[in-house]
């Protein structure tokens, strides 16, 4: 076939594609080979067909058909140690023109994605960041942790609703637990849940996904007992509502009409409900706090919210609100990585802007 | 052992899925994509039972204190049996039907009173009454975001009324160059804000997941881990 298709480049005076590549593609699971070639110079030419044959065949298969303007394809059907050979076919309206086979390549998975380099060494960097500063807070060395207006208003909010005799609805996002600002959510409400079965505050937290709801109840009836009133924990205070995102919203509209909560906790992962939550909570003059990392819903929050946490400081509020110095000392471990960024971010513009150092191709 | 364990696996399975990031080995991604998808529909499949009976129990216990619109908790708990049966036993559209709705069903009296046809005449057009309400809702906010109370405020306000004027073929028509300032607020001040954030909100989450991996953080364990 392959001298079929060499005469036929004789007979029509196409000219073909040339210097075909093939070789395993880095950083990858394997199973891919990528091809390279240099286009044909005619004009003519309306595509490239990718021919491939494996050791021991000798009949080529046809794996596609790309444009007149593509010089590159992966084959993701190989099998990783079979060794492979291609060709290209340059293709007009007229005639077909083979080029010349590549050399002989095979696919194999890595243990290694080199192109992660820099990601790995920030990670180590930060692991070792947090790790110190821990070790630091361990050893008994005080640590300045900025005020954080919102989680200050916790202890006040809560005083508020217990006096008023109103509950404290708490709202865990609507996200899945592997959402990490679900996590966050919920290691918040273990310090909210201690706080409410010390005032003895009824507290209603409604969940729209299952597993967050079975994390929820246990984190509320830990902390009940650990503020030494397991007694004063109520099963039906944590409870599942649904999984639709606004039937959840209509729900907890609901709530917050019929029960008059006097403050609203809503934490973590939000999409389109926020403002419809935030909104109707504001309407029934509750004391809000919401904290979110979802840039989106942020300016929903800050206009119908009386204190906002932002992004980050969701993620510190457990820290600050327990006072405990391990967590407090993870902060600080972030507050220097960040500041590391920073000097990373204000020497690399120097340098590309002055010295034309290419320091964004580092990562 | 009844903290220890789930420390335990958390740390392990924690630094896998970490290495996971770096390592494209099948043996380990296959590993990882099996914990991150197979065993976490395990998991909810599960959970979801505890979920009907939260919320039947929920329900329950509304209808025997009689509290505030409690006839509504027989709404709920009638819907959820019938869906749940129409579900179940009806298969999932006309198309596919289960059981009821085979010769001999009882689903013939229902006609096409399938799960899918419940699901897009009722619970699509009630999502899209709630998604509507955002509009009043977004009214509302705007005039409470856009009262010039102190200096931040106003200068929401100014953007804001830069960004909208920006916007129309007035703005043009006032002053040229407005609809180019309005886009060069977007891309260049706002969009630095939003990195910003997101700096911090990825390193919170780096270290939310450390302190997880590392037991640092128990919260999620109930009762800070003592």
């Amino acid at each position: 076939m392959f001298l079929a298709l060499t005469l036929a480049v004789t007979l029509a005076g196409i000219a073909p594609a040339s210097g075909v590549t093939a070789a395993d593609r880095p950083n990858d699971g394997g199973s891919t080979i990528q091809v390279t070639w240099t286009r044909s110079p005619d004009e003519g030419i309306i595509g490239y067909r990718v021919l491939r044959r494996a050791d021991g065949a000798v009949e080529w298969d046809t794996l596609t058909m790309v444009g007149r303007f593509i010089a590159r394809y992966n084959d993701q059907a190989a099998e990783d140690g079979t060794r492979y050979q291609y060709a290209v076919l340059a293709v007009s309206d007229t005639a077909a023109a083979v080029s010349e086979p590549s050399a002989w390549a095979a696919s194999k998975p890595q243990w290694y994605n080199s192109e992660r380099t820099t990601a790995l060494i920030g990670s180590l960097i930060f692991t070792f960041l947090i790790v110190f500063f821990t070790f630091q807070a361990r050893s008994g060395r005080k640590l300045f942790i900025r005020r954080i207006g919102g989680l200050d208003a916790v202890e006040e909010a809560l005083g508020r609703a217990t006096e008023m005799g109103r509950p404290i609805l708490y709202v865990p996002g609507l996200s899945s637990i592997a959402d990490v600002a679900t996590i966050a959510a919920l290691n918040i409400l273990g310090e909210v849940a201690k706080k409410t079965a010390k005032f003895g505050t009824p507290l209603i937290v409604p969940n729209r996904d299952p597993i967050v709801y079975t994390v929820a109840r246990e984190v509320v009836k830990e902390a009940y007992t650990s503020a030494g009133r397991p007694d004063a924990f109520n099963p039906d205070m944590v409870f599942y509502v649904t999984d639709q995102q606004f039937a959840y919203a209509a729900a907890v509209d609901g709530i917050m009409v019929r029960e008059k909560p006097a403050t609203n906790f809503l934490m973590g992962m939000f999409w389109a409900e926020s403002l419809i939550l935030a909104e109707t909570g504001a309407s029934t003059g509750a004391v809000q706090i919401a904290g979110t990392d979802a840039i989106g819903q942020l300016p929903f929050f800050i206009t119908a919210c009386d204190y906002t946490l932002i992004g980050e400081e969701l993620y510190a509020a457990s820290a600050y609100l327990s006072h405990e110095p391990l967590l407090l000392g993870a902060i600080k471990g972030q507050d220097w990585s960040k500041l590391l960024i920073l000097g990373l971010i204000i020497i690399g513009t120097i340098l590309q802007l002055t010295a034309g150092v290419p320091v964004i191709d580092i990562f | 052992m009844q903290r220890r364990l789930p420390l335990l696996l958390v740390l392990v399975l924690g630094i896998f899925g970490a290495a996971a990031f770096v390592i494209p080995h099948p043996a380990v991604r296959g590993v990882d994509e099996v914990m991150r998808n197979d065993v976490i529909r395990i998991i909810t499949a599960f959970s979801l039972v505890l979920g009907v009976g939260s919320i039947i129990r929920h329900h329950l216990i509304k209808i025997r204190r009689k509290a505030e619109h409690w006839p509504f908790s027989w709404v709920t708990l009638i819907t959820l049996v019938v869906s749940a049966i129409l579900g179940l036993f009806g298969g999932i559209d006309p198309a596919s039907p289960g059981i009821l709705f085979r010769a001999g069903g009882v689903g013939r009296f229902l006609g096409t009173f399938h799960i899918q046809v419940l699901y897009e005449n009722m619970m699509v057009p009630l999502a899209a009454t709630m998604f509507a309400l955002l509009a009043f809702f977004m009214a509302s906010a705007a005039y409470r975001a856009f009262r010039a109370r102190n200096f931040e405020a106003t200068l929401l306000l100014i953007a804001a009324f830069i960004l909208m004027l920006g916007a129309v073929p007035l703005g043009r028509m006032l002053i040229k160059p407005l609809p180019e300032f309005a886009e060069w607020i977007l891309t260049v001040p706002n969009t630095a804000a939003k990195r910003g954030i997101m700096f911090g909100v990825g390193l919170g989450t780096m270290a939310t997941s450390l302190k997880i991996i590392l037991g640092i953080e128990r919260g999620w364990l109930g009762g800070g881990g003592k």
